[in-house]
């Protein structure tokens, strides 16, 4: 077990020095890549939710915001500050830790605001809760309209850039270990008792309340630090990024690669951020060919292009070693 | 006190509208469970026959509105017969994209045809002010009340009092058991979504008429609100989305005329979230206690 801990450290380190040299690349590439990671994060975090607690929730583009929009304003009114407190350290450094607090109290505020809006909202079930998701989505859009401080309708210029590859890759490899390891623990079975029935799984002893609010809560949090990653890349923020669109996007997302698979939270991720660049030669048409594929994608396969199954080591596991335990 | 009365007059003018497009959401969530997406599309494609009938082929207003309603219906059948009957024993989440898709679908169908920029409707009706004391009105207003509520009266009867309305509760109610008692489910379901998309398309007519102005995204707000009125209101109840059409319309206009006209859009979905954790199922909804 210790031994695993050990690889998978070494091959994260090395996968973020990686991203550290892939500053050489084709641009265009370089930020496919970035929104590829950003997307993921928003993928496999809604499929905690959605996936595997079965909470329909259309809200998350209002998680990503909230982490967004906070992020970027510390770091617009406040990131001189924390830089000349940090200043024993040398200046990269400084910057790297001043990121990481910014981006940690985004997401923080995105998940204590999961929590605040999970306690009541999580009584609804299904579609009534689906349909309160997505009012809070919208709240969250008007209130950053009315919000002058953050540029309101205009939008929130002057963020510094400070995500690179390298964090992307950073907080896809946090947001992929948090919630498969939570998923194979013991609290992960019972957020999977909720999804199959909820009220089954409550005769049984499990606390489905708590369950429902931490999925909810964690799922926000990534929501929160994806927000800021997108915001601190783009360097500019404006209230059209995060309508009822981003959070229906998410769910395709999840939808396509197959619910509850976090591999296919990712595959559905990847073929939604290059579908759309794919098709630009189309122009005009590209919007109407998406939909179709969309419809189309639907309809052969209802369930996902995973439905479910996971994409992992143990594949080619079975390649190497045909005897080895899959129970 | 006249300022209010004559918001209010202005909010059921809107609420008629909403309560129109709401009625269809609740039929088809009513029968199919499905949060159909696409009917705010529906509704703007409708707007966009009323166009055509009455700017291109200048038809009299009634047929315009005729013309789209009739438009519409045979839009809601075949979206029905070729992007969710053929998912009807899938998941329900991927019904729920499919309707997602369908959506995006008649959105940029629209702007390749037509444009994404905003069109003036033709105005057939000539405007008419009247008073009454301090408080404005317009025939305009008077149309939208009166053919909206006329709309409502026809649907109820066909509910209660039809053969075919008969079907459709059996259906919404059980639609293993209504498919013993040899009632055709496809056709019900087929008839719900033409009559769904009708009532949709003659709000999207009423619209243009009230606004003076369609454009192909203008289903989007209106369709999440009218489906926010149909919960409210208790969805699957069609008394139930009227109320709710009519609430949600007349607390817009309240709060834009009197707090902030920038969180007009909020509104609808604060009364929401208040309204649920007051009442789960909405206004007239039944709480049902599951069981294992």
């Amino acid at each position: 077990m210790r031994r695993n801990y050990l690889i998978t450290l070494i091959i994260s380190i090395f996968l973020i020095l990686l991203g550290t040299q892939a500053q050489g690349i084709n641009p265009y590439y370089y930020q496919l890549l970035i929104f590829f990671g950003i997307n993921s994060i928003l993928a496999m975090s809604l499929n905690l939710i959605n996936g595997f607690a079965g909470q329909f929730s259309i809200g998350h583009a209002g998680f990503m915001a909230v982490g967004g929009y906070f992020s970027a304003a510390l770091s617009v009114y406040q990131g001189e500050k924390l830089l000349a407190f940090l200043n024993f350290l040398p200046t990269n450094v400084a910057q790297i830790v001043e990121f990481f607090i910014f981006l940690l109290v985004g997401g923080l505020v995105a998940g204590i605001l999961g929590l605040l809006v999970g306690i009541p909202t999580l009584r609804l079930r299904g579609d009534y809760l689906a349909i309160a998701t997505l009012g809070f989505g919208e709240i969250v859009r008007v209130a950053i309209l009315n919000l002058d401080v953050v540029g309101g309708p205009r939008g929130f210029p002057g963020i510094p850039q400070r995500t690179n590859l390298s964090w992307i890759i950073f907080w896809f490899i946090v947001c992929y270990l948090v919630i498969r390891n939570l998923i194979n623990s013991s609290h992960g079975r019972a957020i999977i008792s909720i999804r199959e029935d909820e009220i089954a799984s409550e005769t049984m002893g499990i606390n489905t309340t708590f369950y429902k609010v931490l999925a909810f809560v964690i799922g926000a949090f990534f929501a929160g630090i994806a927000g800021g990653l997108f915001a601190h890349y783009l360097m500019m923020l404006h209230p059209s990024s995060f309508t009822f669109f981003r959070s229906v996007e998410v769910l395709l997302m999840i939808v396509l690669g197959g619910l509850g698979s976090i591999s296919g939270a990712i595959l559905g991720a990847f073929i939604l951020t290059i579908l759309p660049e794919a098709l630009r030669g189309f122009t005009y048409l590209r919007l109407v060919i998406y939909s179709i594929i969309l419809i189309l994608l639907m309809l052969l396969r209802p369930q996902g292009l995973l439905g479910g199954r996971e994409i992992s080591l143990s594949i080619f596991k079975r390649f190497i070693n045909p005897k080895v335990d899959r129970s | 006190m006249e300022n209010i009365l004559q918001q209010i007059i202005n909010g059921l003018s809107l609420g008629s509208i909403y309560a129109l497009i709401a009625l269809g959401y609740t039929m088809v969530y009513g029968i199919l469970r499905l949060i159909n997406f696409a009917h705010g599309d529906i509704y703007m494609v409708g707007a966009f026959l009323g166009y055509f009938a009455l700017g291109y082929w200048n038809l009299s207003f009634p047929m315009g509105l005729i013309f789209a309603m009739a438009g519409s219906a045979i839009l809601g059948i075949l979206i029905e017969r070729f992007a969710y009957r053929p998912l009807r024993l899938a998941p329900r989440i991927s019904l729920l994209i499919t309707a997602i898709g369908v959506s995006f679908l008649l959105e940029n169908l629209m702007v390749l045809w037509v444009g994404a920029s905003p069109r003036p409707f033709p105005q057939k009706i000539p405007v008419e002010v009247y008073f009454v004391g301090n408080i404005v009105f317009t025939n305009r207003q008077i149309i939208i009340i009166a053919v909206s509520v006329f709309l409502m009266f026809i649907l109820q009867f066909i509910v209660l009092k039809t053969k075919v309305g008969k079907a459709m509760r059996a259906v919404s109610f059980d639609k293993e058991t209504a498919l013993m008692m040899g009632i055709d489910i496809d056709k019900i379901i087929a008839l719900t979504f033409a009559i769904g998309s009708s009532l949709a398309a003659a709000g999207g007519v009423l619209v243009g008429l009230y606004f003076n102005k369609i454009e192909p995204y203008m289903g989007v707000m209106p369709g999440l609100k009218a489906f926010v009125a149909a919960v409210l209101g208790g969805i699957g109840i069609i008394p139930g989305a009227m109320i709710g059409g009519y609430i949600l319309g007349i607390a817009e206009v309240l709060v834009s005329a009197f707090i902030s006209s920038t969180i007009r859009d909020a509104v609808a979905f604060i009364v929401l979230i208040l309204i649920l954790l007051v009442r789960p199922s909405g206004i007239l909804g039944k709480y049902m206690r599951e069981k294992v």
